[in-house]
């Protein structure tokens, strides 16, 4: 199984690089998997992981991005609540890429 | 059939959680069918009530918990969650013993809305 | 509706959901559920009672390989393959029960 290695402790991820254990995620690793998406971590990013981490402790899911841009209008506000402003932040999806920096599983139904 | 290419899906789920994966399978696929905007319920008779009941802990058998993601569906927009009255009954649970809102029918009642469906998936 | 069963009625208790549940329409039984249409098993009674509510069919090749086709109880109507795709069509939903 793939590794990365930060601050001299390896970590498994998939072949896409999410983490493949849960209980492995820290702000180091985090910083580290959000280098490798070329990604500049603000903390309007760290807000949108944080709403992953504790959408995925409480239903043990990662949400569909239909269900994360719904979920953090109800909570953050409209404004951030759509989907221009979170593929803004990621680039590449707010399902894949903000969930790998989060440390979670890809998104159920996300292909 | 309702709308113009909006079927009804109903996942009718009759196993009870871990020692088989088809309670597992079912959600997961519940929750893809989600993305495609159709009218989905889910239907729960016999031993698929199980899924639902309250305090699940399985840290003792190591397999993943997935009961807290019913709780996910409401914000997929699926909010038609069915339950046999006589498979509760007959299993001792009620309605406060399940983690989700659910809509209590009778077996006849269940097999009325089963006619009304365009496609059903057993799990 | 057409009701797809497969499992024997002895060891699973999928044909007697069925039979609860739903409001009436066909029955199909194929693989192990074949044996709920043989006579003189535990289940005859029940599958007789049914027969005022659904029209049972049962798949000949499954009757066949358990060696029962001379045992097939009487009012059960038995199809082929082909019997069983015309089933499908005929019906406008259809539940393969698990």
């Amino acid at each position: 199984m793939p590794q990365i290695e930060v601050n001299g402790k390896s970590y498994e991820t998939d072949e896409e690089g999410y983490l493949v254990n849960l209980a492995d995620w820290n702000m180091d690793v985090a910083n580290y998997i959000a280098k490798t998406e070329n990604l500049n971590m603000t903390e309007q990013h760290w807000e949108v992981i944080d709403f992953l981490r504790k959408y995925y402790d409480e239903f043990q899911i990662a949400p569909a991005v239909r269900v994360l841009t719904k979920a953090i209008g109800k909570k953050l506000g409209p404004e951030k609540g759509n989907s221009q402003y979170l593929y803004e932040l990621f680039p590449y999806g707010p399902g894949k890429q903000a969930c790998k920096v989060a440390g979670l599983p890809k998104p159920t139904g996300c292909i | 059939m309702s709308e113009e290419g909006i079927k009804k899906f109903m996942f009718v789920n009759r196993k009870a959680p871990y020692g088989t994966v088809y309670a597992l399978e079912s959600l997961e696929v519940v929750l893809i069918t989600a993305a495609f905007d159709q009218d989905v319920s889910l239907a729960f008779l016999d031993d698929g009530v199980y899924q639902l009941k309250k305090g699940q802990q399985t840290k003792g058998i190591e397999t993943k918990n997935f009961s807290p993601t019913y709780r996910a569906l409401e914000g997929y927009d699926i909010e038609k969650l069915y339950v046999e009255k006589e498979a509760m009954e007959a299993r001792g649970l009620t309605e406060d013993d399940l983690l989700v809102d659910v809509t209590v029918l009778t077996r006849a009642e269940m097999g009325a809305l089963m006619d009304e469906q365009d496609v059903l998936l057993s799990f | 509706m057409l009701h797809i069963i497969n499992q024997s009625p002895m060891s699973s208790s999928t044909l007697d959901t069925c039979l609860n549940v739903a409001t009436g329409g066909d029955i199909l039984l194929i693989e192990d559920a074949i044996y709920a249409a043989t006579a003189g098993n535990a289940y005859e009674a029940k599958i007789k009672e049914a027969m005022s509510r659904f029209k049972v069919y049962a798949l000949m090749p499954d009757i066949e390989a358990r060696g029962l086709a001379d045992r097939v109880l009487e009012g059960v109507s038995t199809v082929g393959y082909d019997g069983f795709v015309d089933l499908v069509v005929a019906n406008s939903n259809c539940q393969s029960w698990l």
